[in-house]
């Protein structure tokens, strides 16, 4: 069970502003029946449309998604546009005592909702978000299909709320929670907004000692190679490694296969690539 | 607050009755089974009553029962097992809608080179058992199909899809964890090779399970470093547990009658009222043969963690197929696998009963469910929509 705040839970239990304004000067929708919550906000302006009067939602979703929605219409109620725009989704989970970091993308939707809201009613493109309809036209790159959360948002929310993994963005925004296909790419937004230059040799050290080489080794075996052979009915053992000279021993279907020549092409190929181009591979009998 | 207890398919009450078989296990008669003094073979003569009480409610033979930790270690060491005696077979059937103990396993062999197949249900959740039948080959090792579904409660047909599994020299185990108790089994007239069950479904203790290993069929244990359970699970036994999952079992055989008529039509009840006074349900496999027990309820234009949250503040208790509920964002793979429309997988919840469910506690479900639907429905954009048609 979630560990909810009093808080939340009272305004879930009791939620503030449900309904709608019929004549509202701002409506601002995010979210759908499809990514299990949707939110309706509605805003109506002073007679000099300076400062919000009023504020309703209508939401369809979990009891954080009501209480985040129904903690936003208290918070914008006597503020300028401005001024609400300056809400962040970090002070509406403030506002509500906190909530579980899984749940964040509440929040999220409700400072969406507002910002939509007010970017409609001052006719300006609504600002790049994921949640909902109208996501398809909105600026940057679809990374999450699931979702459809463009890169722009993603990293507005990573930025704001000082995200360093893809576990945390998933949480915050819902991305690659579905099926994950986008995390790598999520982990590239971080890095990019962290202004880490992503290089993809840094990842291997300069200088291979020999016992980090041979760990490497055995790991592109066991991870990258075994698992393709085994699809062929195959198999290798490694039985030695001299400097760059590593020496297997074909097993199962590889054993005398007569195109064992080009499997073991194929085994130096991958360490070539994943761990040091200097690699040679002998096959022995072992 | 009292508990009106409906979510008896994530785990059950432990009998008082049970409770007490077990009881002297621990301070007073802590011997070891295998010891060699009287201390400790008084305890193994309860080990063996219990295993004999198992084997008696499912038909086996008591050396054909193996007691693990849980249900999960069951279908883990079913699973493996089957890989080891057949080390040159890459193929494993499975379905869709499988619990994650046998689901998360397969997917974790298939990124190691095995292949696998997980068949597909339909809008019912049932199985086609041509399906299986074009998918089973020389090379499949084993099929884990579930006997009856958590989320659903629908029954698979084992029996048929294990004689076709037979055919083709493949083992054929069954996640049984949620029909143990509720359907009657019978090994003795079975093609089963393995069977798992779990004690805290059947108001045993959390902390023990069965894996039913038909007699000649080959087993390489998942534990070594001990004779106990005949080699097939090594590890000192968890004696007092065992005895009390014994004790559940005999129960539970007395009480099938009971599960087949009363808890059946209590479930008939509350599906036929609910349906009745909320519009736009559905129920989920409602089409085809389930639990008796079980009901899950798909109400559109809601969703799940609000609907539990406001049971809850009415002492009730379900479970729901929704993302929100378990941390994970999309809905059940179940209900997904089913076809489900997103308008009603995020709003499903299910209501599982027991022999202990009381015809007051279907009566507050009933009378405190469509008040709740109504009032999420109206603060939500799409149930005004809806209702405004």
């Amino acid at each position: 069970m979630w560990d909810y705040t009093d808080k939340v839970k009272e305004h879930f239990l009791n939620p503030r502003n449900v309904g709608e304004i019929t004549d509202a000067d701002a409506v601002g929708e995010v979210g759908s029946l499809a990514c299990g919550d949707a939110l309706k906000l509605f805003i109506k302006l002073d007679e000099n449309k300076e400062r919000i009067v009023d504020a309703k939602f209508q939401t369809f979703g979990c009891g954080s998604a009501i209480a985040s929605s129904s903690a936003l219409t208290e918070m914008v109620k006597g503020k300028t546009l401005d001024e609400a725009l300056e809400i962040t989704n970090q002070q509406i989970a403030d506002f509500l005592g906190g909530l579980p970091e899984e749940k964040m993308h509440c929040s999220v939707m409700g400072q969406e909702a507002l910002e939509v809201a007010i970017a409609k009613y001052r006719g300006v493109d609504a600002p790049a978000h994921g949640h909902g309809h109208d996501h398809v036209e909105t600026e940057g790159e679809l990374v999450c299909k699931c979702f459809g959360l463009t890169d722009v948002f993603l990293k507005k929310v990573i930025a704001s709320n000082k995200l360093t993994t893809a576990e945390q963005v998933t949480h915050f925004t819902k991305a690659g929670g579905a099926c994950g296909g986008c995390i790598p790419k999520i982990k590239e937004l971080i890095a990019e907004v962290l202004g880490e230059e992503k290089k993809v040799a840094a990842e291997k050290p300069a200088k291979l000692t020999n016992l980090r080489k041979m760990q490497l080794i055995q790991e592109t075996l066991e991870n990258e190679v075994r698992p393709q052979l085994w699809a062929d009915g195959g198999d290798l053992e490694l039985i030695d490694i001299d400097g760059s000279n590593v020496q297997v021993a074909f097993r199962k279907a590889c054993a005398g296969c007569a195109s064992s020549g080009y499997t073991a092409k194929f085994v130096e190929q991958k360490l070539r690539e994943l761990v040091s181009p200097d690699i040679t591979v002998q096959e022995v009998q072992g | 607050m009292r508990e009106i207890y409906l979510d008896n398919n994530a785990t059950t009450k432990v009998d008082e009755r049970v409770f007490e078989e077990m009881r002297p296990y621990f301070c007073e008669l802590y011997g070891n089974p295998s010891s060699m003094h009287f201390f400790g073979g008084q305890v193994q003569k309860k080990v063996d009553e219990a295993r004999a009480r198992v084997a008696s409610l499912l038909g086996a033979l008591p050396d054909e029962i193996v007691f693990t930790a849980c249900g999960t270690e069951s279908d883990n060491a079913a699973i493996r097992s089957a890989l080891e005696v057949f080390p040159e077979k890459r193929h494993i059937i499975t379905s869709r809608v499988e619990h994650p103990a046998v689901l998360t396993q397969c997917r974790n062999l298939s990124k190691r080179g095995y292949r696998i197949t997980e068949l597909n249900v339909d809008g019912n959740g049932q199985l086609d058992l041509s399906e299986l039948e074009r998918m089973v080959d020389e090379d499949t090792a084993i099929v884990s199909l579930m006997y009856a579904n958590n989320e659903t409660g629908v029954i698979f047909p084992i029996e048929e899809a294990a004689k076709i599994v037979k055919k083709k020299g493949a083992l054929f185990h069954t996640d049984a964890v949620q029909a143990v108790g509720k359907i009657p089994l019978n090994m003795a007239e079975s093609a089963i090779d393995m069977l798992s069950l779990s004690g805290h479904k059947l108001h045993a203790p959390k902390g023990v399970g069965v894996l039913f290993v038909r007699r000649g069929t080959p087993f390489r244990p998942m534990l070594v470093g001990g004779h106990q359970e005949r080699g097939r699970r090594a590890g000192t036994e968890n004696t007092a547990s065992i005895i009390a999952m014994g004790k559940a079992c005999q129960l539970a055989e007395q009480y099938m009658a009971e599960e087949a008529g009363r808890v059946r039509e209590m479930r008939d009840r509350l599906e036929r009222e609910l349906t009745a006074l909320i519009p736009n349900t559905r129920i989920n496999g409602g089409g085809t043969e389930r639990l008796p027990n079980t009901l899950s309820i798909a109400m559109e234009f809601v969703e799940g963690e609000g609907i539990l949250l406001l049971l809850s503040e009415k002492g009730i208790c379900a479970s729901s197929g929704s993302a929100c509920t378990s941390g994970s964002l999309e809905p059940s793979h179940v209900l997904r696998a089913m076809g489900v429309p997103f308008t009603c997988a995020h709003g499903s919840i299910r209501f599982s009963l027991s022999r202990f469910t009381t015809d007051d506690d279907i009566d507050a479900v009933i009378r405190e469910l469509p008040p709740i639907i109504s009032r999420l429905r109206a603060m939500s954009p799409f149930g005004r929509e809806f209702l405004n048609k």
